[in-house]
Protein backbone atom coordinates (compact mmCIF):
# COMPACT_ATOMS: atom_id res chain seq x y z
CA UNK A 1 0.00 0.00 0.00
CA UNK A 2 2.77 2.35 0.94
CA UNK A 3 4.78 1.46 -2.12
CA UNK A 4 1.75 2.03 -4.34
CA UNK A 5 1.30 5.50 -2.98
CA UNK A 6 4.93 6.30 -3.54
CA UNK A 7 5.00 5.03 -7.09
CA UNK A 8 1.74 6.81 -7.91
CA UNK A 9 3.17 10.05 -6.63
CA UNK A 10 6.27 9.48 -8.71
CA UNK A 11 4.24 8.74 -11.83
CA UNK A 12 2.15 11.86 -11.40
CA UNK A 13 5.25 13.91 -10.76
CA UNK A 14 6.80 12.65 -13.97
CA UNK A 15 3.60 13.52 -15.83
CA UNK A 16 2.94 16.95 -14.38
CA UNK A 17 6.32 18.42 -13.60
CA UNK A 18 8.41 19.12 -16.68
CA UNK A 19 11.48 19.48 -14.47
CA UNK A 20 11.45 15.82 -13.50
CA UNK A 21 13.57 13.94 -15.99
CA UNK A 22 11.70 11.16 -17.72
CA UNK A 23 13.16 7.65 -17.58
CA UNK A 24 14.41 6.05 -20.79
CA UNK A 25 11.45 4.90 -22.90
CA UNK A 26 12.87 1.45 -23.59
CA UNK A 27 11.83 -0.02 -20.22
CA UNK A 28 8.40 -1.35 -19.42
CA UNK A 29 5.90 0.95 -17.80
CA UNK A 30 5.86 -1.05 -14.57
CA UNK A 31 9.58 -1.16 -13.98
CA UNK A 32 10.05 2.50 -14.83
CA UNK A 33 7.34 3.52 -12.43
CA UNK A 34 9.10 1.58 -9.76
CA UNK A 35 12.62 2.68 -10.46
CA UNK A 36 11.56 6.33 -10.65
CA UNK A 37 9.94 5.92 -7.28
CA UNK A 38 13.20 4.64 -5.87
CA UNK A 39 15.52 7.06 -7.58
CA UNK A 40 13.53 10.27 -7.71
CA UNK A 41 11.81 10.26 -4.36
CA UNK A 42 14.32 12.42 -2.49
CA UNK A 43 14.55 14.99 -5.30
CA UNK A 44 10.80 15.21 -6.05
CA UNK A 45 9.96 18.87 -6.77
CA UNK A 46 8.32 20.20 -3.65
CA UNK A 47 5.11 21.21 -5.42
CA UNK A 48 4.39 17.62 -6.48
CA UNK A 49 4.52 16.30 -2.93
CA UNK A 50 1.09 15.30 -1.71
CA UNK A 51 1.39 17.02 1.65
CA UNK A 52 2.45 20.31 0.03
CA UNK A 53 -0.34 20.08 -2.52
CA UNK A 54 -2.85 19.53 0.24
CA UNK A 55 -2.03 22.97 1.63
CA UNK A 56 -1.14 24.84 -1.56
CA UNK A 57 -4.17 23.95 -3.69
CA UNK A 58 -6.90 24.95 -1.20
CA UNK A 59 -4.92 28.11 -0.39
CA UNK A 60 -4.74 29.04 -4.06
CA UNK A 61 -8.48 28.48 -4.39
CA UNK A 62 -9.09 30.64 -1.31
CA UNK A 63 -6.90 33.42 -2.72
CA UNK A 64 -8.80 33.37 -6.02
CA UNK A 65 -12.22 33.37 -4.33
CA UNK A 66 -11.26 36.17 -1.93
CA UNK A 67 -9.92 38.24 -4.82
CA UNK A 68 -13.15 37.73 -6.76
CA UNK A 69 -15.17 38.68 -3.67
CA UNK A 70 -13.06 41.82 -3.13
CA UNK A 71 -13.40 42.83 -6.78
CA UNK A 72 -17.14 42.17 -6.87
CA UNK A 73 -17.80 44.18 -3.70
CA UNK A 74 -15.68 47.08 -4.99
CA UNK A 75 -17.03 47.10 -8.56
CA UNK A 76 -20.71 46.76 -7.63
CA UNK A 77 -20.29 49.12 -4.63
CA UNK A 78 -22.01 46.71 -2.24
CA UNK A 79 -22.52 48.49 1.10
CA UNK A 80 -20.54 47.08 4.03
CA UNK A 81 -23.72 46.53 6.12
CA UNK A 82 -24.79 43.92 3.50
CA UNK A 83 -21.54 42.27 2.44
CA UNK A 84 -18.22 43.56 3.76
CA UNK A 85 -15.16 43.03 1.62
CA UNK A 86 -12.55 40.48 2.76
CA UNK A 87 -10.14 43.34 3.34
CA UNK A 88 -12.58 45.15 5.58
CA UNK A 89 -13.28 41.91 7.47
CA UNK A 90 -9.56 41.47 8.02
CA UNK A 91 -9.26 45.05 9.23
CA UNK A 92 -12.13 44.51 11.66
CA UNK A 93 -10.44 41.35 12.86
CA UNK A 94 -7.40 43.44 13.75
CA UNK A 95 -9.16 46.51 15.21
CA UNK A 96 -11.67 44.43 17.21
CA UNK A 97 -9.05 41.84 18.12
CA UNK A 98 -9.26 42.23 21.94
CA UNK A 99 -13.04 41.83 21.90
CA UNK A 100 -13.20 39.05 19.30
CA UNK A 101 -10.28 36.99 20.54
CA UNK A 102 -11.44 37.03 24.14
CA UNK A 103 -14.85 35.92 22.86
CA UNK A 104 -13.14 33.18 20.85
CA UNK A 105 -11.28 32.10 23.98
CA UNK A 106 -14.61 31.75 25.82
CA UNK A 107 -16.12 29.70 23.03
CA UNK A 108 -12.99 27.58 22.77
CA UNK A 109 -12.99 26.96 26.51
CA UNK A 110 -16.61 25.80 26.45
CA UNK A 111 -15.95 23.67 23.37
CA UNK A 112 -12.92 21.97 24.88
CA UNK A 113 -14.63 21.37 28.23
CA UNK A 114 -17.66 19.89 26.47
CA UNK A 115 -15.49 17.84 24.13
CA UNK A 116 -13.46 16.43 27.03
CA UNK A 117 -16.62 15.62 28.96
CA UNK A 118 -18.13 13.94 25.89
CA UNK A 119 -14.99 11.86 25.30
CA UNK A 120 -14.72 10.70 28.91
CA UNK A 121 -18.43 10.09 29.34
CA UNK A 122 -18.89 8.55 25.90
CA UNK A 123 -15.96 6.18 26.35
CA UNK A 124 -17.20 5.06 29.77
CA UNK A 125 -20.69 4.45 28.39
CA UNK A 126 -19.22 2.51 25.46
CA UNK A 127 -17.24 0.30 27.87
CA UNK A 128 -20.40 -0.35 29.85
CA UNK A 129 -22.26 -1.24 26.63
CA UNK A 130 -19.60 -3.73 25.62
CA UNK A 131 -19.40 -5.38 29.03
CA UNK A 132 -23.10 -6.12 29.23
CA UNK A 133 -25.80 -6.54 26.63
CA UNK A 134 -28.34 -5.75 29.33
CA UNK A 135 -26.89 -2.29 29.95
CA UNK A 136 -26.73 -1.59 26.24
CA UNK A 137 -30.28 -2.73 25.59
CA UNK A 138 -31.56 -0.61 28.43
CA UNK A 139 -29.54 2.54 27.71
CA UNK A 140 -29.12 2.68 23.96
CA UNK A 141 -32.58 4.11 23.15
CA UNK A 142 -31.84 7.00 25.52
CA UNK A 143 -28.53 7.68 23.85
CA UNK A 144 -30.40 7.90 20.56
CA UNK A 145 -33.05 10.10 22.15
CA UNK A 146 -30.33 12.47 23.33
CA UNK A 147 -28.90 12.52 19.85
CA UNK A 148 -32.12 13.21 17.94
CA UNK A 149 -33.56 15.87 20.28
CA UNK A 150 -32.53 19.28 18.87
CA UNK A 151 -30.26 21.00 21.35
CA UNK A 152 -31.96 24.36 20.62
CA UNK A 153 -35.14 22.90 22.05
CA UNK A 154 -33.68 21.78 25.38
CA UNK A 155 -31.02 24.48 25.83
CA UNK A 156 -33.40 27.08 27.37
CA UNK A 157 -34.47 24.54 29.96
CA UNK A 158 -30.92 23.57 30.80
CA UNK A 159 -29.90 27.20 31.08
CA UNK A 160 -32.72 27.83 33.53
CA UNK A 161 -31.89 24.72 35.55
CA UNK A 162 -28.15 25.21 35.77
CA UNK A 163 -27.20 28.41 37.57
CA UNK A 164 -23.55 28.59 36.49
CA UNK A 165 -23.61 29.97 32.89
CA UNK A 166 -20.42 28.18 31.83
CA UNK A 167 -21.65 24.87 33.23
CA UNK A 168 -24.99 25.17 31.44
CA UNK A 169 -23.29 25.88 28.11
CA UNK A 170 -20.88 22.99 28.63
CA UNK A 171 -23.73 20.60 29.38
CA UNK A 172 -25.56 21.62 26.19
CA UNK A 173 -22.46 21.20 24.04
CA UNK A 174 -21.62 17.88 25.71
CA UNK A 175 -25.04 16.48 24.85
CA UNK A 176 -24.47 17.35 21.19
CA UNK A 177 -20.94 15.90 21.10
CA UNK A 178 -21.62 12.74 23.09
CA UNK A 179 -23.28 10.37 20.65
CA UNK A 180 -20.51 9.90 18.03
CA UNK A 181 -18.08 8.96 20.80
CA UNK A 182 -20.49 6.39 22.25
CA UNK A 183 -21.46 4.80 18.95
CA UNK A 184 -17.98 4.77 17.38
CA UNK A 185 -16.23 3.49 20.49
CA UNK A 186 -18.85 0.78 21.02
CA UNK A 187 -18.50 -0.29 17.40
CA UNK A 188 -14.72 -0.28 17.75
CA UNK A 189 -14.70 -2.32 20.95
CA UNK A 190 -16.88 -4.89 19.20
CA UNK A 191 -14.89 -4.91 15.95
CA UNK A 192 -12.26 -7.32 17.12
CA UNK A 193 -10.67 -9.80 14.76
CA UNK A 194 -12.53 -13.04 15.62
CA UNK A 195 -9.37 -15.09 15.14
CA UNK A 196 -7.50 -12.96 17.66
CA UNK A 197 -10.43 -13.20 20.05
CA UNK A 198 -10.29 -17.00 19.76
CA UNK A 199 -6.57 -16.82 20.35
CA UNK A 200 -7.08 -14.86 23.57
CA UNK A 201 -9.76 -17.32 24.66
CA UNK A 202 -7.46 -20.24 23.90
CA UNK A 203 -4.76 -18.70 26.09
CA UNK A 204 -7.30 -18.27 28.90
CA UNK A 205 -6.94 -14.49 28.86
CA UNK A 206 -9.01 -12.76 31.53
CA UNK A 207 -11.73 -10.29 30.59
CA UNK A 208 -9.44 -7.49 31.72
CA UNK A 209 -6.49 -8.72 29.62
CA UNK A 210 -8.74 -9.05 26.58
CA UNK A 211 -10.05 -5.52 27.08
CA UNK A 212 -6.63 -3.98 27.60
CA UNK A 213 -4.60 -5.87 25.03
CA UNK A 214 -7.16 -6.54 22.35
CA UNK A 215 -10.38 -4.56 22.50
CA UNK A 216 -8.93 -1.13 23.26
CA UNK A 217 -6.22 -1.20 20.56
CA UNK A 218 -8.74 -2.57 18.05
CA UNK A 219 -11.16 0.23 18.92
CA UNK A 220 -8.66 3.07 18.46
CA UNK A 221 -9.28 3.72 14.73
CA UNK A 222 -13.04 3.93 15.37
CA UNK A 223 -12.51 6.01 18.51
CA UNK A 224 -10.47 8.58 16.61
CA UNK A 225 -13.11 8.68 13.89
CA UNK A 226 -15.59 9.49 16.63
CA UNK A 227 -13.33 12.21 18.02
CA UNK A 228 -13.17 13.99 14.67
CA UNK A 229 -16.95 14.16 14.41
CA UNK A 230 -17.40 14.95 18.06
CA UNK A 231 -14.90 17.83 18.15
CA UNK A 232 -16.83 19.64 15.44
CA UNK A 233 -20.13 18.92 17.14
CA UNK A 234 -18.82 20.26 20.47
CA UNK A 235 -18.12 23.58 18.76
CA UNK A 236 -21.55 23.62 17.12
CA UNK A 237 -23.14 22.75 20.46
CA UNK A 238 -21.22 25.51 22.22
CA UNK A 239 -22.22 28.11 19.63
CA UNK A 240 -25.87 27.04 19.64
CA UNK A 241 -25.98 27.11 23.43
CA UNK A 242 -24.38 30.57 23.45
CA UNK A 243 -27.03 31.80 21.04
CA UNK A 244 -29.77 30.58 23.33
CA UNK A 245 -28.08 31.85 26.47
CA UNK A 246 -27.03 35.07 24.73
CA UNK A 247 -30.60 36.25 24.58
CA UNK A 248 -30.58 35.97 28.36
CA UNK A 249 -27.55 38.22 28.43
CA UNK A 250 -25.10 35.82 30.06
CA UNK A 251 -22.76 34.87 27.21
CA UNK A 252 -19.63 36.56 26.04
CA UNK A 253 -18.61 33.97 23.42
CA UNK A 254 -18.39 34.37 19.66
CA UNK A 255 -22.08 33.57 19.17
CA UNK A 256 -22.95 36.45 21.46
CA UNK A 257 -20.70 38.74 19.40
CA UNK A 258 -22.53 37.62 16.25
CA UNK A 259 -25.89 38.37 17.87
CA UNK A 260 -24.68 41.79 19.06
CA UNK A 261 -23.20 42.61 15.64
CA UNK A 262 -26.55 41.69 14.10
CA UNK A 263 -28.47 44.06 16.40
CA UNK A 264 -25.96 46.84 15.68
CA UNK A 265 -25.74 46.08 11.93
CA UNK A 266 -21.99 45.75 12.43
CA UNK A 267 -21.72 43.20 9.63
CA UNK A 268 -17.91 43.32 9.23
CA UNK A 269 -17.56 42.29 12.87
CA UNK A 270 -20.12 39.53 12.31
CA UNK A 271 -18.02 38.23 9.41
CA UNK A 272 -14.88 38.43 11.52
CA UNK A 273 -16.58 36.45 14.29
CA UNK A 274 -17.81 33.90 11.74
CA UNK A 275 -14.29 33.58 10.41
CA UNK A 276 -13.00 32.91 13.92
CA UNK A 277 -15.63 30.20 14.52
CA UNK A 278 -14.68 28.48 11.27
CA UNK A 279 -11.00 28.79 12.16
CA UNK A 280 -11.68 27.16 15.54
CA UNK A 281 -13.55 24.31 13.84
CA UNK A 282 -10.82 23.74 11.27
CA UNK A 283 -8.19 23.88 14.01
CA UNK A 284 -10.02 21.29 16.09
CA UNK A 285 -10.46 19.00 13.11
CA UNK A 286 -6.79 19.32 12.18
CA UNK A 287 -5.73 18.62 15.76
CA UNK A 288 -7.86 15.46 15.83
CA UNK A 289 -6.51 14.35 12.46
CA UNK A 290 -2.96 14.85 13.69
CA UNK A 291 -3.66 12.97 16.91
CA UNK A 292 -5.23 10.12 14.99
CA UNK A 293 -2.40 9.80 12.51
CA UNK A 294 0.13 9.98 15.33
CA UNK A 295 -1.62 7.18 17.23
CA UNK A 296 -2.37 4.91 14.28
CA UNK A 297 0.52 5.63 11.98
CA UNK A 298 2.25 2.55 10.76
CA UNK A 299 -0.38 -0.04 11.52
CA UNK A 300 -3.85 1.05 10.49
CA UNK A 301 -4.88 1.16 6.83
CA UNK A 302 -6.54 4.56 7.13
CA UNK A 303 -3.28 6.23 8.13
CA UNK A 304 -0.65 3.95 6.64
CA UNK A 305 -1.13 5.21 3.07
CA UNK A 306 -0.63 8.83 4.12
CA UNK A 307 2.94 8.36 5.29
CA UNK B 1 15.06 -40.05 13.97
CA UNK B 2 11.84 -40.66 15.88
CA UNK B 3 11.78 -43.96 17.64
CA UNK B 4 8.44 -43.78 19.37
CA UNK B 5 6.30 -46.80 19.72
CA UNK B 6 2.65 -45.82 19.47
CA UNK B 7 1.58 -48.92 21.37
CA UNK B 8 3.26 -47.99 24.66
CA UNK B 9 3.17 -44.17 24.56
CA UNK B 10 0.47 -42.33 26.42
CA UNK B 11 -1.92 -41.10 23.75
CA UNK B 12 -1.62 -37.33 23.41
CA UNK B 13 -5.15 -36.85 22.13
CA UNK B 14 -8.08 -39.21 22.43
CA UNK B 15 -11.26 -38.45 20.55
CA UNK B 16 -13.92 -40.78 21.90
CA UNK B 17 -17.09 -40.89 19.86
CA UNK B 18 -17.19 -37.13 19.57
CA UNK B 19 -19.81 -35.54 17.34
CA UNK B 20 -21.00 -32.01 16.65
CA UNK B 21 -24.50 -30.93 15.76
CA UNK B 22 -25.24 -27.22 15.54
CA UNK B 23 -28.35 -25.84 17.25
CA UNK B 24 -30.02 -25.41 13.86
CA UNK B 25 -29.77 -29.17 13.33
CA UNK B 26 -26.82 -29.19 10.91
CA UNK B 27 -24.67 -32.24 11.51
CA UNK B 28 -21.16 -30.85 11.28
CA UNK B 29 -19.53 -34.10 12.33
CA UNK B 30 -20.75 -37.65 12.82
CA UNK B 31 -19.22 -39.50 15.79
CA UNK B 32 -15.44 -39.73 15.44
CA UNK B 33 -12.96 -41.99 17.20
CA UNK B 34 -9.36 -41.01 16.82
CA UNK B 35 -6.19 -41.43 18.84
CA UNK B 36 -3.16 -39.24 18.26
CA UNK B 37 0.03 -40.58 19.82
CA UNK B 38 2.78 -38.50 21.23
CA UNK B 39 5.20 -37.47 18.49
CA UNK B 40 2.85 -38.19 15.61
CA UNK B 41 2.15 -35.81 12.71
CA UNK B 42 -1.50 -36.42 11.91
CA UNK B 43 -3.23 -34.64 9.05
CA UNK B 44 -6.98 -34.22 8.77
CA UNK B 45 -7.63 -34.17 5.02
CA UNK B 46 -10.95 -33.48 3.39
CA UNK B 47 -13.09 -31.07 1.36
CA UNK B 48 -14.82 -27.98 2.78
CA UNK B 49 -17.61 -28.89 5.16
CA UNK B 50 -16.13 -32.23 6.24
CA UNK B 51 -15.78 -31.01 9.82
CA UNK B 52 -11.98 -31.11 9.92
CA UNK B 53 -11.68 -27.61 11.38
CA UNK B 54 -14.57 -28.31 13.73
CA UNK B 55 -12.77 -31.40 15.03
CA UNK B 56 -9.55 -29.46 15.49
CA UNK B 57 -11.30 -26.63 17.33
CA UNK B 58 -12.96 -29.15 19.64
CA UNK B 59 -9.53 -30.61 20.41
CA UNK B 60 -8.39 -27.12 21.40
CA UNK B 61 -11.49 -26.50 23.49
CA UNK B 62 -12.60 -23.65 21.23
CA UNK B 63 -15.81 -25.56 20.45
CA UNK B 64 -17.81 -27.86 22.69
CA UNK B 65 -18.60 -31.33 21.35
CA UNK B 66 -22.30 -32.13 21.22
CA UNK B 67 -21.57 -35.59 22.53
CA UNK B 68 -18.60 -37.84 23.30
CA UNK B 69 -15.39 -37.18 25.18
CA UNK B 70 -12.17 -35.50 24.22
CA UNK B 71 -9.05 -36.14 26.27
CA UNK B 72 -5.57 -34.65 26.14
CA UNK B 73 -3.13 -36.87 28.06
CA UNK B 74 -6.17 -38.57 29.53
CA UNK B 75 -7.62 -35.30 30.89
CA UNK B 76 -10.34 -33.01 29.52
CA UNK B 77 -8.89 -29.96 27.77
CA UNK B 78 -10.05 -27.70 30.64
CA UNK B 79 -7.70 -29.55 32.99
CA UNK B 80 -4.76 -29.49 30.63
CA UNK B 81 -2.72 -27.32 33.02
CA UNK B 82 -2.73 -30.11 35.62
CA UNK B 83 -0.93 -32.44 33.19
CA UNK B 84 1.95 -30.00 32.75
CA UNK B 85 1.47 -30.27 28.99
CA UNK B 86 0.90 -27.31 26.71
CA UNK B 87 -1.09 -26.85 23.58
CA UNK B 88 -0.72 -24.25 20.86
CA UNK B 89 -3.04 -23.41 17.99
CA UNK B 90 -2.18 -21.88 14.64
CA UNK B 91 -5.08 -20.34 12.75
CA UNK B 92 -5.75 -20.17 9.04
CA UNK B 93 -4.89 -16.47 9.14
CA UNK B 94 -1.79 -15.23 10.91
CA UNK B 95 -4.13 -13.39 13.39
CA UNK B 96 -1.39 -11.02 14.52
CA UNK B 97 -2.10 -7.79 16.36
CA UNK B 98 -1.53 -5.16 13.64
CA UNK B 99 -0.54 -2.49 16.15
CA UNK B 100 2.15 -4.56 17.84
CA UNK B 101 5.66 -5.31 16.60
CA UNK B 102 6.68 -8.87 15.85
CA UNK B 103 8.41 -9.24 19.23
CA UNK B 104 5.29 -8.16 21.11
CA UNK B 105 3.09 -10.41 18.99
CA UNK B 106 5.22 -13.46 19.72
CA UNK B 107 5.46 -12.52 23.40
CA UNK B 108 1.67 -12.28 23.74
CA UNK B 109 0.98 -15.78 25.15
CA UNK B 110 3.79 -15.30 27.69
CA UNK B 111 2.47 -11.86 28.66
CA UNK B 112 -1.00 -13.31 29.13
CA UNK B 113 0.46 -16.05 31.32
CA UNK B 114 2.45 -13.55 33.36
CA UNK B 115 5.92 -14.79 32.44
CA UNK B 116 8.59 -12.29 33.66
CA UNK B 117 9.72 -9.92 30.94
CA UNK B 118 13.39 -10.93 30.79
CA UNK B 119 12.61 -14.62 30.47
CA UNK B 120 9.85 -13.88 27.97
CA UNK B 121 12.17 -11.81 25.78
CA UNK B 122 14.75 -14.58 25.70
CA UNK B 123 12.14 -17.12 24.69
CA UNK B 124 10.76 -14.79 22.02
CA UNK B 125 14.22 -14.43 20.49
CA UNK B 126 14.61 -18.21 20.53
CA UNK B 127 11.20 -18.79 18.90
CA UNK B 128 11.88 -16.19 16.20
CA UNK B 129 15.21 -17.86 15.46
CA UNK B 130 13.41 -21.21 15.04
CA UNK B 131 11.27 -19.77 12.24
CA UNK B 132 14.15 -17.79 10.72
CA UNK B 133 12.86 -14.32 11.60
CA UNK B 134 15.44 -13.28 14.20
CA UNK B 135 16.07 -10.04 12.29
CA UNK B 136 12.42 -8.99 12.11
CA UNK B 137 11.51 -8.57 15.78
CA UNK B 138 11.03 -4.82 15.41
CA UNK B 139 8.90 -5.01 12.26
CA UNK B 140 5.18 -4.42 12.17
CA UNK B 141 3.05 -7.25 10.73
CA UNK B 142 2.00 -5.20 7.70
CA UNK B 143 5.64 -4.78 6.71
CA UNK B 144 5.98 -8.57 6.30
CA UNK B 145 4.88 -10.86 3.48
CA UNK B 146 2.06 -13.36 4.00
CA UNK B 147 4.52 -16.20 4.47
CA UNK B 148 6.54 -14.25 7.01
CA UNK B 149 3.39 -13.32 8.93
CA UNK B 150 2.55 -17.02 9.11
CA UNK B 151 6.05 -17.69 10.44
CA UNK B 152 5.44 -15.12 13.17
CA UNK B 153 2.20 -16.90 13.98
CA UNK B 154 4.10 -20.20 14.26
CA UNK B 155 6.76 -18.55 16.43
CA UNK B 156 3.96 -17.30 18.70
CA UNK B 157 2.79 -20.93 18.97
CA UNK B 158 6.28 -22.30 19.62
CA UNK B 159 7.14 -19.72 22.28
CA UNK B 160 4.92 -21.51 24.81
CA UNK B 161 7.01 -24.66 24.21
CA UNK B 162 3.97 -26.72 23.30
CA UNK B 163 3.70 -30.48 23.35
CA UNK B 164 0.83 -30.42 20.89
CA UNK B 165 0.56 -28.07 17.94
CA UNK B 166 -2.87 -27.82 16.33
CA UNK B 167 -2.81 -26.16 12.91
CA UNK B 168 -5.92 -25.15 10.99
CA UNK B 169 -5.00 -24.88 7.29
CA UNK B 170 -2.15 -22.56 8.26
CA UNK B 171 -0.64 -22.23 4.78
CA UNK B 172 -3.90 -22.30 2.80
CA UNK B 173 -3.69 -18.65 1.77
CA UNK B 174 -0.07 -18.80 0.61
CA UNK B 175 1.33 -19.45 -2.84
CA UNK B 176 2.57 -22.96 -3.55
CA UNK B 177 6.29 -22.18 -3.49
CA UNK B 178 6.07 -20.43 -0.12
CA UNK B 179 3.83 -23.19 1.18
CA UNK B 180 6.31 -25.92 0.18
CA UNK B 181 9.09 -24.07 1.95
CA UNK B 182 7.04 -23.63 5.11
CA UNK B 183 5.97 -27.29 4.98
CA UNK B 184 9.63 -28.36 4.87
CA UNK B 185 10.53 -26.04 7.72
CA UNK B 186 7.57 -27.22 9.77
CA UNK B 187 8.58 -30.85 9.29
CA UNK B 188 12.11 -30.06 10.46
CA UNK B 189 10.74 -28.23 13.51
CA UNK B 190 8.44 -31.14 14.32
CA UNK B 191 11.35 -33.59 14.29
CA UNK B 192 13.66 -31.28 16.20
CA UNK B 193 11.19 -30.25 18.91
CA UNK B 194 9.55 -33.70 19.16
CA UNK B 195 6.15 -32.11 18.72
CA UNK B 196 2.82 -33.77 18.28
CA UNK B 197 1.06 -32.07 15.40
CA UNK B 198 -2.52 -32.24 14.17
CA UNK B 199 -2.68 -30.44 10.85
CA UNK B 200 -5.82 -29.59 8.89
CA UNK B 201 -5.53 -29.23 5.13
CA UNK B 202 -7.43 -29.74 1.92
CA UNK B 203 -4.26 -30.33 -0.06
CA UNK B 204 -3.47 -33.98 -0.82
CA UNK B 205 0.15 -33.12 -1.58
CA UNK B 206 0.63 -31.24 1.67
CA UNK B 207 -0.90 -34.19 3.54
CA UNK B 208 1.43 -36.73 1.93
CA UNK B 209 4.53 -34.62 2.40
CA UNK B 210 3.97 -33.81 6.06
CA UNK B 211 2.15 -36.64 7.70
CA UNK B 212 2.97 -39.79 9.50
CA UNK B 213 -0.75 -40.54 9.29
CA UNK B 214 -3.54 -39.04 7.19
CA UNK B 215 -7.14 -39.07 8.41
CA UNK B 216 -9.35 -38.85 5.33
CA UNK B 217 -12.66 -37.10 5.90
CA UNK B 218 -15.77 -36.53 3.80
CA UNK B 219 -18.53 -33.91 3.81
CA UNK B 220 -22.32 -33.84 4.08
CA UNK B 221 -22.41 -35.07 6.76
CA UNK B 222 -18.86 -34.54 8.02
CA UNK B 223 -17.23 -37.84 8.94
CA UNK B 224 -13.97 -39.76 9.08
CA UNK B 225 -13.61 -42.19 6.20
CA UNK B 226 -10.25 -43.80 6.46
CA UNK B 227 -6.80 -43.54 8.04
CA UNK B 228 -3.73 -43.96 5.88
CA UNK B 229 -0.21 -44.36 7.23
CA UNK B 230 2.56 -42.61 5.26
CA UNK B 231 5.59 -44.89 5.69
CA UNK B 232 8.25 -42.54 4.40
CA UNK B 233 11.30 -42.06 6.63
CA UNK B 234 12.55 -38.67 7.73
CA UNK B 235 14.08 -36.36 6.75
CA UNK B 236 11.84 -35.87 3.75
CA UNK B 237 13.66 -33.65 1.27
CA UNK B 238 12.10 -31.91 -1.69
CA UNK B 239 13.05 -34.94 -3.81
CA UNK B 240 10.29 -36.82 -1.95
CA UNK B 241 7.77 -34.52 -3.67
CA UNK B 242 8.69 -35.91 -7.09
CA UNK B 243 9.28 -39.55 -6.09
CA UNK B 244 7.10 -42.44 -7.18
CA UNK B 245 6.32 -43.19 -3.53
CA UNK B 246 4.86 -39.69 -3.18
CA UNK B 247 2.65 -40.10 -6.25
CA UNK B 248 1.51 -43.51 -5.03
CA UNK B 249 0.39 -42.05 -1.69
CA UNK B 250 -1.21 -39.09 -3.43
CA UNK B 251 -3.15 -41.47 -5.66
CA UNK B 252 -4.28 -43.54 -2.67
CA UNK B 253 -5.55 -40.44 -0.91
CA UNK B 254 -7.17 -39.15 -4.08
CA UNK B 255 -9.03 -42.42 -4.56
CA UNK B 256 -10.06 -42.52 -0.93
CA UNK B 257 -11.50 -38.99 -1.18
CA UNK B 258 -13.32 -39.82 -4.40
CA UNK B 259 -14.79 -43.03 -3.00
CA UNK B 260 -15.98 -41.09 0.02
CA UNK B 261 -17.71 -38.44 -2.04
CA UNK B 262 -19.37 -41.14 -4.13
CA UNK B 263 -17.58 -40.30 -7.35
CA UNK B 264 -16.36 -42.94 -9.76
CA UNK B 265 -12.72 -43.80 -9.21
CA UNK B 266 -10.80 -43.37 -12.44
Amino acid sequence: MKRDAVSNAAVSSAATAPLASRPPPSRTAHSTAHSTARRKEPSTPWLSRVEVQRIVYPSLLAAVLLALWQVAVTVFKVPAYLVPSPWMTAQTLVTDAPLLFSAAAVTLKITLLAFSAAVILGTLIAFAFVQSRLIETALFPYAVLLQVTPIVAIAPLLIIWIKNPTASLVVCATIVALFPVISNTTLGLRSVNPGLLSYFKLNRATRWQTLLRLRIPSALPYFFGGLRISSGLALIGAVVAEFVAGTGGTGTGLAYQILQSGYQLNIPRMFAALFLISALGVGLFAAMALLSSWALKGWHESEASNE
Amino acid sequence: MKTHNPQVDTPAIEVLSVDKTYPNGTQALLPVDLTVHSGEFVTLLGPSGCGKSTLLKMMAGLLEPSDGRLLLWRKPVTQLDSTGRRLAFVFQEATLMPWARVNANVRLPLDLAGVPRAEADARVAEALALVGLEKFGDSLPRELSGGMQMRVSIARALVVQPDVLLMDEPFGALDEITRNKLDSDLLALWARKKLTVVFVTHSIYEAVFLSSRVVVMAARPGRVVEEIQIEEPLPRGSSFRVSTGFSRYARTLQESLQRASGEAVL
